[in-house]
């Protein structure tokens, strides 16, 4: 393949993994940012928005198309309400205690992981795109100094792919309003800022923490529905999304939502270019240590607000 | 109630042992019995313990599912037919994660706890390669059923046999010839990067370049990676044949991404089944593979020309004409592999009762018997094929199916002979003390 072709096609599959990623990540970046809480757990959240999504399309029959947008407003919600009831039980219980939500949210994993692992089983099961249409995309060339299109060997990507980029923007722009223009967004910010005046202005803290911790969960949950169909569920599917989700909110700065986006599109980006033109080993060892680089000369992240 | 005709086994054995087969045929008739009275010629009715290592969970999950299917229902087989030597034979699953460290600890769990007589059933290459060495440690005669060149290479021990199943070399070996007169000489090779994915690599790019082809690109993918259309460019232009092998959970992502990528421009695919085992090949999206070309360990859909005891195999195992579960159409089988668990329970059967085997005191007994064995018949238990075991290299030979994609289905095109796939020995494990 030629090199332009070549690295279209690798920036359309780097852009899908960045728009799930930017979900994903964005949910962490959510819990972390309000509530201090780093969600070892997160992962798993993701894999229960893609098991669910089968279970629910495949319970439901009938179209496709039907099935998918039932899942696509129905999962969500379940493992957002999964979340609430896991932070009242779990996490109000420790106080968020930092420490200790770090080592029960690991609890927390093994239980979601297990349980999945003991109903649902070890198989890896394909959820059936709603639409899926092979779209073959064309390049430009020059030919006698006359700018011409042609249509590459191999240089295609499917309308389902390209509406999940789609609807990951949306989802994201929407998550923006919902906390810069709302009222819930403001009380959000409000105890971001600070806790305790917050509670004294009577805020109802807890309530807003469950709330957080659902929405984490719920954005994790809708990110693994959008991706199912190129995908498959699987139990163990939890862990690159955890992973990553973390070298993001590292690299944009724990809790700050553009450097977030920012971070999820400069990793899927790089690792869909990096994957192709060299290895997909060399891209997670530079996802890797850009994070120490980070660490140690910015360790409030990119976007992050620095301490004074 | 059908009866499995004995394995012969060549060259020769003391008479002891011969009179003691003669018992255990003895035995076979006595299945017929009350249960009380079965096992009462045996010097003890405890029964023999094969310690069956399985990948229950991890990348290897759904193969496991079917090998513990089909090992179940080889024992069943067995113990109608009165055991082995008049005992019964009782399966000790133990999961290994379908990880090597894992699978040492459970070879590990059969010799010192479960007090197994054998170890036997595992698949992935990585982790029979992980367990290996703590079976001939312990002294464990281990049985895998595995495919991968590790046990012939000489990689391994003596004891660990691999008589149910061919290897990787000698399937590509195979293969070559007809890939190059029918599909074409270029050929690029995507396979999964660890030890299995690397025996295709090495022996198919060898046995195309005797046919005077050439692999223009080879391509190796980590088993557990979920997106793959980032690959497909390194795919050189002038591709003739695509040559495809992928395992793991997202081997269906894997087809489809291929398909996606080509669109109407296919070249033409010879992939193995490994790609889409346990995979409807009717899931939306592979419609692009009819036309193209699988390698087969056994054909996933019953064909015209269907053995006996291949119908004889699906009926005991419950699996339906196209190769899925007789209670769920949808739960597809690893047809093309686990026939190697069937069989190789057989070969332990016909083993042990050539040695005299009473308990672990013969192991060294069993693996001897193993290795005098030769040819191995088609029959009930071994319901694949004839094989030819090679008692040096302890590993079996067989023939290898080739089959295309019709309407949906897969239908045999061609069978390589026994001797299509025989190459030089490269270990003899007989000279190793036990």
């Amino acid at each position: 393949m030629d090199f332009g072709p070549y690295l279209m096609l690798a920036t359309l599959e780097g852009a899908v993994t960045a728009a799930v990623l930017a979900l994903t990540a964005s949910g962490l970046a959510l819990v972390f940012g309000v509530m201090r809480v780093v969600n070892v757990a997160h992962g798993e959240f993701f894999m229960l928005g893609a098991v669910l999504a089968w279970w629910v399309t495949n319970m439901l029959g009938g179209s496709a198309a039907f099935g998918f947008a039932v899942a696509l407003i129905v999962v969500p919600v379940l493992v957002g309400f999964l979340a609430v009831v896991t932070d009242m039980t779990v996490l109000k219980r420790i106080n968020y205690d930092p420490e200790r939500t770090i080592v029960a949210t690991i609890g927390i994993l093994y239980i979601f992981q297990q349980v999945t692992l003991m109903t649902y089983g070890p198989d890896a099961r394909p959820v059936v795109p709603p639409f899926n249409t092979r779209l073959a995309l064309p390049w430009i060339e020059f030919v006698d100094g006359e700018i011409s299109l042609y249509w590459p060997w191999g240089l295609s990507i499917t309308s389902y792919k390209l509406a999940v980029i789609g609807a990951a923007a949306l989802v994201l722009v929407g998550l923006w309003v919902l906390m810069t223009r709302s009222k819930l967004g403001l009380l959000m910010r409000a105890t971001e800022q600070d806790r305790d005046m917050a509670l004294a202005f009577g805020i109802p803290v807890e309530r807003v923490y469950a709330l957080v911790f659902g929405l984490g969960a719920a954005m994790a949950a809708l990110a693994a529905v959008l991706i199912v169909p190129i995908q498959q569920a699987h139990y163990l599917m939890g862990h690159d999304p955890l992973l990553l989700s973390f070298i993001v909110v590292i690299i944009g700065g724990l809790g700050s939502f553009p450097g977030t986006i920012l971070a999820a599109l400069l990793i899927g980006l790089s690792d869909g270019v990096i994957s192709v033109f060299f290895s997909p080993t060399l891209a997670k060892i530079l996802a890797t240590l850009l994070v120490a680089l980070v660490l140690v000369f910015r360790p409030q992240g990119l976007f992050g607000a620095r301490d004074t | 109630m059908t009866k499995s005709k004995a394995v012969p086994v060549t060259g020769t054995q003391p008479t002891r042992r011969d009179a003691l087969k003669t018992l255990a045929l003895g035995g076979g008739a006595a299945a017929a019995m009350p249960l009380w009275a079965r096992y009462a010629g045996a010097q003890t009715s405890e029964p023999i313990k094969v310690g069956f290592q399985v990948h229950r969970t991890g990348i290897g999950a759904a193969y496991g599912r079917w090998y513990d299917r089909t090992t179940s229902a080889a024992a069943a087989l067995i113990n109608e037919q009165g055991g082995i030597n008049g005992r019964p034979l009782k399966i000790v699953a133990e999961d290994d994660g379908t990880d090597p460290k894992r699978g040492a600890e459970v070879v590990e769990k059969f010799a010192t706890q479960h007090n197994c007589d054998i170890g036997f059933g595992t698949l992935f290459s990585h982790v029979v390669i992980g367990s290996a060495p703590r079976a001939g440690e312990l002294k464990l005669p281990y049985f895998v059923v595995s495919e991968g060149h590790h046990v012939a290479s000489g990689m391994l021990n003596r004891y660990t046999l691999q008589p149910g199943i061919t290897d990787v070399k000698s399937q590509v070996q195979a293969m070559a010839p007809f890939v190059a007169d029918n599909l074409g000489k270029k050929v690029t090779m995507i396979f999964p990067d660890f030890a299995f994915g690397h025996d295709h690599r090495d022996y198919f790019t060898a046995a195309i370049e005797a046919q005077g082809g050439e692999v223009l690109e080879h391509i190796a993918i980590p088993p557990t990676e979920t997106s793959f259309t980032k690959y497909f460019p390194k795919i050189p232009r002038d591709t003739e044949v695509i040559y495809h092998v992928m395992v793991g959970p997202a081997v269906l992502t894997f087809v489809k991404e291929l398909g996606e990528f080509f669109g109407p421009q296919r070249p033409e695919m010879f992939g193995f089944i490994d790609s889409l085992e346990a995979v409807d090949i009717g899931s939306p999206g592979l419609e692009f593979l009819d036309g193209t070309y699988f390698w087969e360990g056994n054909p996933r859909y019953a064909q015209e020309d269907q053995s006996e005891y291949d119908a004889f195999f699906r009926e005991r195992v419950g699996v339906d004409a196209n190769g899925a579960s007789v209670s769920d159409p949808k739960d597809v089988s690893t047809y093309a592999h686990m026939f190697g668990c069937w069989e190789t329970l057989h070969v332990v059967k016909a083993g042990m009762e050539s040695a005299g085997y009473r308990g672990p005191q013969d192991r060294a007994a069993l693996i001897e018997a193993v290795e005098a064995m030769t040819d191995m018949p088609h029959s009930n238990a071994h319901p694949q094929g004839a094989k030819i075991f090679n008692g040096k290299t302890h590993q079996v030979f067989g023939h290898q199916y080739i089959t295309k994609v019709v309407d949906g289905k897969l239908l045999l095109v061609h069978t390589t002979s026994i001797e299509d796939t025989f190459y030089p020995d490269e270990a003899d494990y007989t000279t190793q003390a036990l």
